[in-house]
């Protein structure tokens, strides 16, 4: 059997649930059963927000994630929240661009990468951060394969977007590649 | 895998509406629920139904029953604030035979309480909700695809027994997306409404010169006191009490050498599966009861297992409302037990685990 | 050639329920004179009606009818119009089943310009309920719970109407039973949302409580009350105090909502 457990969390309007979604919809391609479940505040922007995403060959019976193996924060809030109760070894993508990382969290694996600027820098948007981490997350965590992510980002994307979407997944995968740990 | 789609809670109902025949929608924005309105404001132009948004959930369901006497199967979507507001006209659904579906996608608390959060605080409001003695049927879902079935059911419902049809979903799974092969045409049975036939009704404009009205009345739709009331009532009311056994709907599993029984229904459902196979892995000889329809309430299956079992559990998403029932039903064959979560977040499969082995030490003490 | 009112009634219902001397009996009976001069199909009319005195006109209707909820009236007709354009769809309400409990459905059928004829039975009172004050009770005017007279301000229900968006709205009294009749079969033939006031007496509650009690008094008292309104408009405010305009205030043509619902469909069918 095998399953993952993924967490994907920042602030509402970072595109998180968004994320989750590709990613499901990528793992559902490749013959997994997927199951996506959001989580947010009453606002619509800038509340705490997250989607978890579980990715199993097995049944998904609890729908939630309870201890992830893969942790992504775009948010201070989020970092400071959910670094606690992760699996044993845990993957942690934090986007330096918006995180401090203070220096008491040796446990876990956490990688710092500056994804939302490497968003603005690279890909000319803030509003494409959510695909440059999932190509970053998948560098680092081999979730899927390359061919499924894109055709869910492609899929999941309106089309006048869909460029530059598919060029912000390079950039998060290119971005993890030169990854080192904080 | 093949025809898999990743499909949301609420988008399921919505397909599953339209799959039974739905044609007419009206609602009020209100989360978790939006998300069904959402989606029928987009597919019903297109199949020439009609989605509209109204001005309150009282309108919604006003026009929901009024669209059904125009001959068209109709739907509302709400949440626990929204259903308060409807349950005067449920009633009304209710006395005056109105086929009608209502879902309601539960969040936390009385009043705004939270409402981004999931909860299973609403299963004596659909149950108990309006005023006076009425027959309703309530069913729940705890998979994605299961919404779309179930929706497809209440309507079915709603149409052999001419009365309003509540489905109970919640926030986790009003917005859970799974990967899902949903039925095609033909696959699920969906029961269209004939008029003038035996067992359905006709509808406006055919030239029946119908009396509808909400007051005590004959057949004719007229008013009457007394004895005919009591006839009226007693007659709508026997409508479910009368083919419960054909109406109730549940799953049984390692109900044979079951020691202790979990009753659960809805997404706590799915944490409790996740623990059954946990514990029976274990040794623990535990058999679970998953409730598909609530309401009539399977009281005969309940006080049979109860006869031969040590325990019963009740996890619910409140502070022990459908326990209750399991506990009236029980008889006191078996002590009932509630194991209720109020913070928003959903019950376990770590936390049933953990309840059972603590109660088996101290039962087999 | 005209048909026979009679023909839209269930005259084995009657006698009615109301009062002696009460003017529900005056607007029904005037509704269905006007379906019978529009020679209108018993089976392509529904009649609904809501809670209070006025809902009983639901019930003399041979035709299609509903006797719904307090106050919800509207919101049923425009589930049941949606559903079945094909329907004539006449609302019958009181002043408090319209403007009172159902007031927020009333504002958003006039804003919806809903294909519907409203028909408001505005006795200023809740007389089914025994006589208690109602949101078009005028000032100073008793009620079983304002015995000291009320103090708050009534509301004119065609100005309201107007302002909501409705786009044929008249006010008469039941003491003109000829303009009941135009007025009805104008709002009938209107495409859109129209509103008929009609101001009528309530002998046994609004009358016994105010001093009017006898019922040829109130009818007086209504006519005298009110001005049609190109006379309304030539008078001085000082000449306009205590007095009512009547007549037809707005017939005007504006996109209806369920033709524009459809034409919608049209469009998403064929593109």
């Amino acid at each position: 059997m095998s399953t993952r457990q993924i967490r994907l969390s920042g602030a509402g309007g970072q595109g998180l649930v968004l994320a989750g979604i590709i990613l499901a919809e990528a793992a559902m391609r490749a013959g997994y059963n997927v199951a996506v479940a959001q989580s947010y505040g009453p606002e619509a922007r800038l509340g705490a927000s997250r989607a978890e995403v579980i990715i199993s060959t097995e049944k998904i019976a609890y729908p939630q994630v309870d201890k992830p193996d893969v942790l992504l924060c775009l948010s201070q809030e989020a970092f400071d929240k959910y670094l606690v109760g992760l699996g044993e070894e845990a993957l942690v993508l934090v986007d330096s661009s918006q995180v401090l990382i203070s220096t008491n969290h040796r446990k876990p694996k956490i990688i710092a990468l500056p994804l939302q600027r490497a968003a603005m820098e690279q890909v000319g948007s803030k509003l494409v951060t959510n695909v440059v981490a999932l190509g970053a997350l998948n560098a680092l965590a081999g979730i899927v394969s390359w061919e499924h992510l894109a055709t869910a980002v492609a899929a999941r994307t309106p089309s006048k977007y869909r460029d530059q979407n598919l060029k912000a997944l390079d950039v998060g995968r290119a971005l993890a590649s030169g990854a080192s740990l904080a | 895998m093949n025809n898999q789609e990743l499909v949301q809670g609420n988008e399921a109902c919505a397909r599953g509406a339209l799959y039974a025949g739905c044609r007419f929608f009206a609602g009020y924005p209100i989360t978790p629920s939006s998300e069904i309105m959402e989606y029928l404001a987009r597919e019903m132009p297109k199949v020439g139904g009609v989605c509209v948004q109204l001005e309150d959930e009282i309108a919604s369901i006003s026009a929901v029953i009024g669209a059904s006497w125009g001959g068209v199967k109709a739907m509302t979507a709400t949440s626990g604030p929204g259903f308060s507001l409807m349950q005067e006209n449920i009633g009304y659904a209710a006395i005056t035979e109105t086929p009608c579906v209502i879902v309601d996608c539960q969040r936390w608390g009385p009043s705004t309480g939270q409402p981004t959060k999931a909860a299973q605080g609403d299963v004596m409001q659909a149950r108990w909700g309006t005023h006076g003695d009425h027959p309703v049927i309530v069913l729940t879902a705890s998979w994605v695809r299961e919404v779309f079935e179930m929706t497809v059911l209440a309507f079915n419902l709603a149409e052999i027994y001419r009365v309003p049809v509540i489905l109970l979903l919640d926030e986790v799974l009003a917005h859970l997306r799974e990967n899902v092969t949903l039925p095609v045409a033909g696959e699920l049975q969906v029961v269209e409404r004939v008029e003038k036939t035996n067992g359905s009704m006709p509808s406006f404009g055919a030239g029946a010169r119908l009396m509808v009205t909400g007051m005590a009345h004959d057949e004719t739709g007229f008013p009457v006191q007394g004895e005919k009331a009591a006839q009226l009532l007693k007659r709508i009311v026997g409508k479910i009490e009368e083919h419960k056994e054909r109406l109730v709907r549940y799953q049984g599993f390692y109900l044979d050498d079951a020691d202790f029984l979990i009753v659960s229904y809805g997404i706590t459902s799915r944490a409790v599966e996740a623990a059954v196979e946990r514990l029976r892995a274990g040794g623990v000889p535990i058999g679970w009861l998953d409730l598909k329809i609530l309401w009539p309430f399977p009281d005969k299956p309940i006080r049979e297992i109860a006869s031969h079992v040590k325990d019963i559990l009740v996890p619910e998403l409140n502070l022990g409302q459908l326990v209750r029932e399991v506990e009236r039903a029980a008889a006191g064959h078996a002590p009932v037990s509630h194991l209720g979560r109020v913070d928003g977040s959903l019950i376990t499969p770590e936390e049933i685990c953990r309840y059972v082995r603590e109660k088996i030490a101290r039962v087999c003490l | 050639m005209t048909r026979d009112y009679r023909q839209y009634l269930r005259v084995e219902k009657l006698p009615h329920v109301w009062c002696p001397g009460c003017g529900h009996g005056i607007i029904t009976h005037a509704i269905a004179n006007a379906l019978a001069e529009l020679q209108l199909d018993p089976d392509t009319i529904a009649v609904l009606g809501g809670i209070g005195c006025s809902g009983r006109a639901s019930f003399l209707f041979q035709t299609d009818a509903m006797h719904t909820t307090h106050g919800r009236a509207v919101a049923f007709a425009t589930g049941l119009k949606l559903a079945r354009p094909d329907l004539h769809v006449i609302v019958v309400m009181g002043d408090g089943d319209a403007l009172g409990i159902g007031g927020n459905h009333f504002i958003h059928a006039c804003r919806r310009n809903i294909d519907l004829t409203a028909v408001i039975y505005n006795n200023a009172i809740y007389g089914q309920t025994g006589g208690q004050l109602a949101p078009t009770t005028p000032t100073e005017k008793r009620s079983t719970t304002s015995p000291y007279g009320n103090v708050e301000h009534p509301f004119d229900i065609a100005r309201l109407a107007m302002a909501a968006g409705a786009t044929y709205v008249a006010r008469t009294t039941s003491f003109d039973f000829p303009e009941i009749v135009r007025f009805v079969k104008r709002g009938i033939a209107h495409k859109g949302f129209s509103v008929i006031e009609v101001l009528t007496q309530c002998p046994t509650y609004y009358g016994r409580l105010n001093d009017l009690r006898d019922p040829s008094q109130m009818l007086y008292e209504l006519k005298s009350q009110t001005v049609p309104l190109d006379e309304y408009h030539q008078m001085t405010p000082e000449e306009r105090a205590g007095k009512i305009p009547i007549g037809e205030f707005l017939c005007e043509e504006r996109a209806e909502f369920v033709e524009s619902y459809y034409r919608l469909c049209q469009l998403g069918r064929s593109g």
